[in-house]
Formats: C-alpha cells, structure tokens, sequence
C-alpha cells in the first residue's frame, strides 16, 4: 500500500516536470523572438519611419505610406465587416437559434474562420481584381473585410448565446417587441464580449500578408486612392526582409515591431474590455 | 349618480369578477403533455395561488398566461384563456400588448445591465411619451410602492446589478407595476430571497392587490396561505381542486390535496 502511494508520488513530480519544462519551452521561444523583435526593431525606431515614405535601396525613408495603406485598408475591411458579422451573429443566436439554417450558416462559418488567408486572396483576386483589370487598395480592404466576418459572426453568436434567457424573457414580458429586447437588453449584456471580437479581428487582420499580395499588391510612393494599388506594412516587410539590402531589412524589423506593439495592445484592450464583462 | 354609489361601494367589498377565465387548457413541451384540460376562474383583484409539487404544470400554467411560451417554437398550448371577454390564445392576440398588461416577475431576479433609473423607465418607454418630469415621478411612485424607493433613491443612476438579491426582486416589481398592468404573474418570486426580503415582498403583495389580479406561483404552502385569497392545487398536469385558501387548507376534498398541504408528499 506505502509502495501504491510513493509511486504515484513519483508519477506526480514526472508529470509535473514534464509540464513545467514544456511550459518553460515553449515560453523562452516567445521571449527569444519578442526580445529579437525589440533588440532589431528599435536600432531602427526613429522619428523618420512615421514621416516619411519607403526608400529606394541605399536612401533613406520611413514607413509613412504603408502605415497609413494598413490603417485604410483596415478601418475599411472592420466598416464593412463589422456590421455583416454582428447581423449574422445576431440572426444566428436570437431570431434563427432554433433554426436548422443556422447549424448550416455556423458550419461554413467555422471553415471560413480557419481558411487560409491566401484562399480568401486569390477569391478577391478572381472576382475583383481581375475584372477590374488592376490591383487597389479596396481590393486588399475587401479581403481583409471576408477574414473580418466569420471572426465576429462567431464572437457575436457566442457572446448573446451567454446572455441568460431569463432576461429576454423578461425584457419581452414587459411587452417589449423582440429587436427592442435584442437591442437595448441583449446587446448591452453582451456588449464587451462583441466589442471584443471586433477588436480580436482587428488584431488578426493587421498582421496578415497573403490576401494582401494581389489584391491591393504595394506601392512605394504615398496613395491614399481606394482604387490603385495600396501599400501596407505586413507587404512591406515581406518585401523588405526579402530583400539583400541592409537598411530596407532594419526597416523590416521595426515594421515588423509596429505591427507586434499594435496588436498586443489591442489584445491587452480586449482583455480588459472581457473582464470588465465578466464582472458586470 | 345611482351608478357611482354603486361603484364606490364595489370598491370595498372584495371583487369577485373574473379577470382571467381558463378553459379546457393543455400544453404541450414538444410531444409531452404538460397539462391536461384546466378549467380554473381568476378573480379580479384577489391573489391566486398555483402549488402543487415540482413538476405538476404550475409554473408552465402561469407561463401561458402572458403568452411568455410563445418565445419558444416547440411549445404549443390548446384550449381558451379569456381576459375580459377576449380569448387570448387566438393566433392573431398582439403578444407585445398582451404582455403589456399581464405583467410577469420570475424566480431569479432578472435586472437589466442598465441603472435602476433605465430600468423602470425601460418598460414604460414601449407604450407611453412621458416628460423626464413626469418619468421621474413614475419611477419614484413605482420604487415607492415596491418598498425599495427609501433604499434606492440616492443611487437611481449607478447599474441595478450593484443592488442584493432581495433589492433586485423588489426592483422587477416595481419594473412591472411602472408599466401599469392589469395582472401580475409571479413565479415563485422569493425562491431565491432570504427571509426577510420575503417577508418584504410578501407584504408588498398584501398591498399590490388593491390595485392588480395577482397570479402567485409557490412551492412554499405557508406562504399561499398567508398571501393568497384563491388557492388552486394541481398535479401531474391536471387541477386537483380550488377554491378559498381557508377552505384548501382547513377542509380540502380531495384526498390528494390533503395529502400535500399535510406534507405527505412533494
């Protein structure tokens, strides 16, 4: 019997060794390229990459013009699929929930949330690009928008599903109609939990290249013009890391910190947006 | 003149009209039959008790009585309510402006994420334009009548979520009576409360009925014996008996009614 329990004595500490070494694993990986990110990135962080345009090899530059593509082309991609995303989610969970179209709508929707994002850009490349017979900013924006949409149809759906159905039942027995209950009841009880969404798509939608590639393609010189081809930083420093030349691959780094800085504060944000949900 | 008198007298003497009339109903979960052909009488202005044990239909009775079921697309009731000479299980009854007056308090409190202010406000707002003077005095006479006026009234705008349980279950009162309904469902209001928020709201019950048909759904006997005029025992999906609570309690007659007022089962 004494023997049974040392035994598993024993089994615990391997486990609980083997957990932590893994733990401590895959941490020092996400602390080596943070710290590689900070230590290449911030040799190069200075006023001129936020006021002036990308270089040619050997001049000097900034990354004015491709911050400015991504924050277009992003703020467009959430305008437009924000309010699709946040419909759906709603027909999913509150006037469809007993619906056998919403189990189809919610499958598809979860093979559109892990479709590689290239799909989505050779889908934009097919319909829009090609018609068009060039490469544009709304393009890029337009395919950012399609990775937008499942994301926050997902959140949507999840977050009014939480809301407890005794408080639709009781907003409806004051004889409110259903979109007043919808609106004024259940979307303020699921208000951080959409908002978070949104935000988590935001942060998703900034990092990515491949629906970016030929769509909106990339432009060395300033344009803000919807309808020619747009720069953005995850291209650009695609392009520039790729590159032989030293200073477009510093320029890289500190793209690449931007990037990294902008997203971690917008998942810190959601964070904080999730627990002040849960405390309501 | 002669029809004022009479009125007035009326007023005294407790009503015997019948607000709500029950006819032949049954309700159906899906397949399950959850009631099976109640007949029951709801006076005006008294308080009507529902008991039986868990599972008996009481709650589910109460819950086609505002059409609340409806909410839910595999629930279906058959049969007749009538309020005031309309039957108000026929397909085409507006269930917004049934609900407006036949008003519902739930077991769990149920506030709105919003102020306490907002959340009288809230039913009101659907069928009546008030001045913000005229809105702050319903608040405050409906908060007042729910006994939570003395309590609230320096916090009307912080979230109603900050209140105790018992505050909140005062607070859903005063959300329904704000709108001014003709009857209350109360389903098993202070299930969730300590004794001494029962005790408040069942005082505030005692009140509310000079004014409203109260429905009152309870597991608690004592408690249907101390706040209801009415009492109606059902079981298994049918209704057993009825008739004055006095009379459930002191000489009922049925066996099986006996039986679970004296705790044999349930």
């Amino acid at each position: 019997m004494m023997s049974r329990y040392s035994r598993r004595l024993i089994r615990n500490k391997v486990w609980l060794g083997l957990s932590v070494g893994a733990a401590a694993f895959g941490l020092l990986w996400l602390v080596l390229i943070l710290s590689t990110l900070l230590w290449n990135g911030l040799a190069g962080l200075n006023l001129r990459v936020f006021t002036e345009m990308t270089p040619p090899p050997g001049g000097t530059g900034g990354l004015l013009n491709p911050i400015v593509g991504s924050l277009i082309m992003t703020m467009l991609a959430v305008a437009i699929g924000t309010p699709i995303g946040i419909l759906a989610g709603t027909y999913m969970a509150e006037y469809g929930r007993y619906d056998r179209i919403t189990f189809v709508i919610r499958f598809i929707n979860d093979i559109l949330l892990s479709a590689p994002s290239i799909i989505v850009g050779l889908f934009i490349y097919e319909i829009l690009v090609v018609p068009m017979g060039h490469f544009s900013g709304f393009a890029g924006a337009l395919a950012l928008a399609v990775i937008v949409i499942p994301v926050v149809v997902r959140t949507t759906e999840d977050m009014l599903l939480l809301v407890p159905n005794q408080m639709r039942e009781a907003a409806s027995a004051l004889g409110a109609p259903q979109w007043f209950v919808i609106s004024r009841v259940a979307y303020r009880a699921a208000q951080a939990g959409i908002v978070t969404g949104v935000l988590l798509a935001v942060a998703r939608i900034s990092g990515e290249t491949a629906p970016l590639l030929f769509t909106a393609l990339n432009n060395q010189f300033w344009s803000v013009n919807l309808n020619a081809p747009m720069p953005s930083l995850p291209v650009v420093i695609f392009q520039f890391a790729l590159s032989p030349y030293e200073d477009w691959q510093r320029l890289a780094w500190t793209g690449a910190l931007i990037i990294t800085t902008a997203v971690l504060s917008l998942s810190v944000l959601s964070r904080a947006l999730a627990a002040k949900g849960v405390e309501r | 003149m002669n029809s004022i008198s009479v009125r007035a007298a009326a007023d005294n003497i407790p009503s015997t009209r019948e607000k709500l009339s029950i006819r032949g109903l049954s309700f159906f979960y899906g397949e399950s039959k959850a009631l099976n052909g109640i007949d029951l009488k709801l006076h005006e202005r008294q308080v009507s008790a529902l008991i039986g044990p868990s599972g008996c239909g009481k709650s589910t009775l109460l819950r086609v009585l505002n059409r609340i079921y409806a909410l839910y697309p595999n629930q279906r009731a058959e049969g007749e309510v009538w309020l005031d000479g309309e039957n108000i299980l026929r397909p085409e009854q507006d269930l917004n402006f049934l609900r407006a007056r036949i008003g519902m308090v739930f077991q769990k409190p149920t506030p709105f994420p919003m102020s306490i202010y907002e959340n009288i406000a809230f039913g009101v707002r659907l069928y009546e334009k008030l001045s913000r003077a005229e809105m702050d005095e319903r608040v405050e006479r409906a908060l007042t009548r729910a006994a939570l006026w003395e309590e609230a009234k320096d916090r009307l705008e912080t979230s109603a979520l900050g209140l105790s349980g018992g505050q909140q279950q005062r607070l859903c009162i005063a959300r329904t009576i704000a709108v001014k309904p003709e009857v209350i469902l109360l389903d098993e209001p202070t299930s969730a409360l300590d004794p001494i928020s029962t005790a408040k709201v069942e005082d505030l019950i005692d009140e509310l009925k000079r004014d409203f048909t109260i429905v009152i759904v309870t597991h608690n006997m004592q408690q249907a014996a101390r706040v209801a005029d009415r009492t109606a025992f059902l079981y298994l999906g049918n209704l057993i008996e009825e008739g004055l609570t006095s009379m459930m309690f002191n000489n009922p007659k049925d066996r099986r009614t006996l039986d679970y007022i004296t705790g044999r089962f349930g």
